[in-house]
């Protein structure tokens, strides 16, 4: 579903992310841990199309598609879908309007008809359950004046509304106190799909805990410096970053 | 014209004068004198640096010193189509106080509301207790120049402890084939823990060149509360000048919101003094201009007592060679510790034509204070482009949403719902370039060419 190849991106001159290759296959959650200032924010940006970086080399294929021949919205549109680390508030525009903008903008892109008033209704009480939203919520303007934990499950709802094939979880666990943990989690769990795929962005291995990966990646210095299984999330936490790191050194 | 007005002055000073009273007279003169010493304001003076009036004064104007209208059926005229919005309604029309049945009204509750020619007439003593009290001719030439000329206008009356249930709705109305000089003045007094709420809405109904200064006094005396929403939507060969004098007392709350959605030129001028302690004091403002448009915002904040807040917030969106300039002046006096005063003006431009010149002044001498400014003119923040691209909506959608948010700020802060919703969908349809002057304007006058606006999105 996602191939990275031989990524190097920058910004402004400095180089971010090193010559990455990812392969992320449909069913498959992905976990991508590391320490601050590795790029795991900047990959995520990077896929879901953010213009601020420079792509230096390498490819990114997303179902078979030139990723950087996309902008951000045809990205999305063709099932991507970024859950932010910082979600931005949009005051005066309701949260159920841009939602429904989003979805009928999707759907017209996929030539089906848009949803109507009450179809979208519908649409969001359903959604509404899988990550235990409160109704209000909806009613008022984009992430303005959420707490963090209301934000991060906002993310989780817009990602069930969208129900995109390959999302991108970028520290939707920073800030998070355990019941909201559990409840964006279980969200996750409950989107996941045969012909989806999720990639995990976290600083630690809490989250791994209720999101079970398939494959763990550690990204340091802009690469994947060791891949492994969701064990690896486990001895990491034991270990710390600094034994990956000095592995990694005197295999080079 | 300053010599043209000079002559007619002394010319027509009996029918000036008229039946005013020999206060308002003496202020009239000593007024007048001012303006024959100083005239127009010029682009020397700091606070018309970025605005100059003279093109706008080359004009042959009609200067009426008669109310030539008398009772006109104003539903006939117009209908407001604000749905739901329920107020008791008045027109000044070209100037001068227009209405179905009578000038002047007492309401059950005591207030009063109606033509101020006639409220001088009727209440000489109570008007000569606030008229110019507020006003400060000395400091402002184009109030010097209405005080020596004014006739008409709106005169609210409300007593103490009366909260006046509905909102007034003022719509000054410009209707002439010939260009036209208009001077109205209003006033507004709202007694002691009385509670008010004027919706001002300033419509031209053609594209005929005209010149609005108006005066307006606000007196809220103790724990009076005013609410006062202008609505300014004019043709682009109107100029208006609006020079408002508020003056607090003790605990009482004072919210202005000007949103200009259209104009030829534009300037507001907001002088609010505070007298007392415990006053709350909130200026909001929004303009979407484009063209050549003008609009100038000028808020100057007295601090003159202490214990007292204050707050401005003004945000425009420009296109083309609109130009716009924001001055917003807090002065906290010496002894008016405990003082919170915050100034804020945001604007985005659209195009590398487009200008504005926003100043920030803080002006103070007592030490224990909480002030704070900031203005920022730019583009609309990338991240939250991304944020909302990311979901699936195209650059133009997200600049549109993103314009819509920064507006909704000041819309926001309306506090009655039916014209919160309404000037919201405006803002929207004005950004989406989709509004014409006629489609908002509340007048069905089905104006033979109506103009559309558009703001280019792509520009940006």
């Amino acid at each position: 579903m996602l191939s990275i190849r031989n990524l190097s991106v920058s910004i402004g001159g400095k180089p971010i992310i090193k010559k990455l290759s990812l392969e992320v296959r449909e069913g498959e959650v992905h976990a991508i841990m590391g320490p601050n200032g590795s790029g795991k924010s900047t990959l995520a940006s990077v896929i879901a199309g953010r213009d601020r970086f420079d792509v230096d080399e390498g490819e990114i294929e997303y179902m078979g598609q030139n990723l950087f021949k996309m902008p951000a919205e045809m990205r999305a549109r063709e099932g991507i879908f970024l859950g932010f680390q910082y979600p931005v508030e949009i005051p005066g525009v309701s949260m159920a309007n841009f939602m429904r903008t989003a979805i009928n903008e999707k759907r017209k892109y996929l030539g089906l008809d848009p949803l109507s008033g009450a179809e979208f209704l519908k649409l969001m009480e359903e959604k509404k359950k899988i990550v235990d939203i409160q109704s209000k919520l909806t009613k008022r303007s984009v992430n303005e004046g959420f707490s963090g934990g209301e934000k991060k499950k906002n993310e989780i709802f817009q990602m069930a509304l969208l129900e995109p094939r390959l999302a991108i979880l970028d520290e939707t666990d920073s800030g998070l106190d355990i019941d909201a943990l559990k409840v964006v989690a279980n969200g996750v769990n409950k989107l996941r799909r045969k012909d989806n795929a999720t990639v995990v962005i976290t600083h630690y291995q809490r989250l791994l805990d209720y999101i079970i990966p398939d494959f763990v990646h550690v990204l340091f210095d802009g690469k994947i410096i060791k891949s492994g299984g969701k064990e690896l999330a486990y001895e990491l936490e034991e270990k710390g970053y600094e034994w990956v790191k000095k592995e990694a050194a005197s295999n080079q | 014209m300053k010599e043209r007005l000079i002559e007619l002055y002394n010319r027509e000073k009996d029918v000036i004068r008229g039946s005013s009273s020999p206060l308002v007279n003496r202020l009239r003169q000593h007024a007048f004198t001012r303006f024959r010493d100083k005239g127009f304001p010029g682009t020397n003076l700091e606070s018309w640096r970025f605005t100059d009036l003279t093109p706008l004064l080359n004009t042959e104007f009609e200067i009426n010193l008669a109310n030539r209208f008398g009772n006109i059926d104003t539903e006939k005229l117009f209908t407001c189509d604000v749905y739901d919005l329920d107020t008791f309604s008045i027109t000044i029309l070209n100037g001068w106080f227009v209405h179905k049945y009578a000038p002047l009204s007492k309401l059950s509750d005591g207030t009063i509301i109606g033509s101020l020619a006639k409220a001088m007439e009727v209440y000489p003593e109570l008007l000569d207790q606030y008229i110019g009290r507020a006003a400060k001719p000395d400091n402002y030439e184009m109030a010097a120049l209405n005080t020596a000329f004014f006739q008409d206008g709106l005169f609210i009356y409300v007593p103490e402890g009366v909260k006046v249930n509905k909102p007034i709705q003022l719509i000054n109305i410009v209707d002439s084939p010939n260009p036209v000089f208009l001077q109205p003045r209003h006033i507004l007094i709202a007694g002691k823990g009385s509670e008010i709420t004027l919706v001002h809405c300033d419509h031209s109904l053609t594209h005929n060149v005209s010149f609005t200064n108006t005066v307006m006094e606000v007196f809220a005396e103790e724990d009076a509360r005013v609410d006062h929403y202008k609505i300014q939507n004019k043709g682009r060969n109107s100029a208006l000048v609006t020079t408002t004098f508020i003056r607090q007392e003790k605990n009482s709350k004072v919210t202005t919101n000007i949103v200009t959605l259209n104009g030829g030129f534009t300037r507001n001028t907001i002088d609010n003094e505070i007298s007392d302690k415990g006053c709350v004091s909130d200026h909001y403002g929004l303009y979407l201009v484009d063209s050549n448009q003008h609009v100038d915002n000028q808020i100057n904040i007295d601090h003159a007592s202490p214990g007292s807040l204050s707050n401005q917030l003004y945000k425009g969106i420009l296109d083309d060679k609109a130009k716009a300039v924001f001055s917003g002046k807090v002065l906290v006096r010496r002894h008016s510790q405990q003082t919170e005063a915050h100034q804020n003006n945001n604007n985005i431009l659209l195009t590398d034509d487009a200008k504005v010149n926003t100043q920030p002044h803080l002006e103070i001498y007592a030490d224990d204070v909480k002030c704070s400014h900031g203005a920022t003119v730019g583009q609309l923040d990338p991240e939250a482009m991304f944020y909302i691209r990311s979901r699936g909506l195209c650059e133009r959608s997200a600049r549109q949403l993103m314009m819509i948010a920064f507006a909704s700020e000041v819309v926001d802060k309306i506090e009655i719902e039916a014209l919160r919703k309404r000037i919201h969908s405006m803002v929207e349809k004005r950004l989406k370039g989709e509004l014409s002057i006629c489609d908002q304007c509340v007048l069905h006058c089905n104006s033979k060419e109506p103009t559309t606006f558009n703001i280019d999105l792509s520009k940006l």
